[in-house]
């Protein structure tokens, strides 16, 4: 796991990247002045502002994330799809449950990530990552961490869990290397 | 024909914020009537590009994008208010 | 060419339409705030997502002009939508909401209740 960014003047060169495509897509040209200011606010606005955060682990391996972006993606399609079958279906039917995930990952960033992906996919909202470790002191051993989320409609626990684990969180874990 | 089918889709927005409205009207909860203020701001948005799309004006989309970040600012603050009794601690 | 793209259009906004609806409707049929959450947060970001679909196609459909900001606003719902679903379910966790009567995981959602709420956070563990 790194937490140092690689170059002084580019700490977050993905989120410059970022910040590049959006001024681009805003101003809808690829005019050279255009491609001029974005480049400058890519490089200016991350310069000035990566101190403002808590270091947080970088990205290992852009090629697997970029693969973990199109499966959340298309897991999305097909959840929307199922979910919307769901509402549509009956309502006396569906079988609500909360679930407790155990969670492997220790990283605010990464936690993040998977909470935000677990809410958008498979019929699952995710409401709360516990206990805090806020309060913590730095010392102190890590607790074992919980995500809790919401299930639509749960056929099996533990095959849900083994799901969540298998195809969020061990690519995240790869990616961050952590 | 496609004037036809914006119509239709106008049509579908509309009733989709009715039942949001509906909602809201109906609660029970305090967090039920967010929800449905949420909805509803985004059915907006949908609503505004539908109305660029018929004047075949592109203007509209910063309305839309003004909305987006404004409904969820105003979303996340409301919970807030709701879970601290505070909006800045 | 401009055939296709209009049918191209067509479909993309009804789909999104239908999308939006179908997520209302589950704002409006479901029992409780648990479930009525999966609706707006899941249907009505693919619903978006279609009519903004639409809506590049179509004002790309005259000649020389390229319409793809829109894609802005479906990347920032893409990122928000499930940020605001945490933040309302956890309001709901903290104001103690019910859960329809057959939802497994009871203890589940007692525990979550324990940690949302103030108290929670700030002592030890709440025990099982």
């Amino acid at each position: 796991m790194r937490m140092t960014p690689r170059f002084s003047w580019l700490p977050t060169p993905y989120r410059s990247l970022l910040l590049f495509v959006i001024w681009l897509l805003l101003n809808q040209s690829l005019a050279l002045l255009h491609l001029f200011f974005a480049t400058v606010l890519a490089i200016g606005i991350p310069w000035i502002c990566y101190r403002f955060r808590d270091p947080q682990p970088l990205i290992e391996r852009p090629g697997l994330a970029l693969r973990y972006i199109l499966r959340v993606f298309a897991d999305i399609i097909t959840a929307n799809a199922q979910v919307a079958v769901l509402i549509l279906g009956p309502v006396k039917k569906l079988r609500p449950a909360f679930v407790r995930i155990p969670l492997d990952l220790q990283h605010n960033l990464p936690l993040t990530i998977l909470a935000a992906s677990v809410s958008m996919t498979p019929g699952t909202v995710s409401a709360d990552i516990y206990p805090s470790i806020e309060h913590l002191a730095p010392d102190e051993p890590q607790p074992q961490r919980w995500l809790l989320i919401h299930v639509l409609d749960m056929d099996n626990e533990a095959e849900l869990i083994a799901t969540i684990k298998s195809r969020y969180e061990a690519p995240l874990k790869e990616i961050f290397q952590c | 024909m496609l004037a036809q089918v914006i119509f239709l889709v106008f049509g579908m927005i509309s009733l989709a914020l009715l039942l949001n409205l509906w909602r809201l009207m109906r609660g029970p909860s305090l967090p039920d009537r967010i929800l449905a203020l949420d909805t509803m701001y985004i059915n907006s948005i949908a609503l505004i590009i539908l109305y660029g799309l018929l004047m075949g004006s592109p203007l509209y989309f910063e309305a839309a994008l003004l909305i987006a970040m404004i409904g969820f600012v105003s979303t996340v603050a409301v919970c807030k208010f709701l879970l601290r009794g505070d909006i800045i601690e | 060419m401009n055939h296709w793209l209009e049918w191209a259009v067509a479909f993309f906004l009804l789909l999104g339409g239908s999308f939006v609806l179908i997520g209302s409707i589950g704002l409006v049929r479901m029992p409780d705030f648990f479930t009525r959450l999966h609706g707006p947060t899941k249907a009505t970001t693919l619903g978006m997502g279609g009519i903004l679909l639409g809506s590049i196609f179509y004002f790309s459909m005259s000649p020389e002009t390229l319409s793809v900001h829109e894609m802005l606003i479906t990347i920032f719902l893409l990122i928000t939508a499930p940020v605001s679903a945490h933040m309302l379910i956890k309001t709901a966790l903290h104001h103690r909401l019910k859960a329809v009567e057959h939802t497994q995981g009871e203890q589940e959602l007692k525990r979550g209740q324990a940690f949302a709420s103030k108290e929670g956070n700030r002592s030890e563990t709440p025990d099982d």
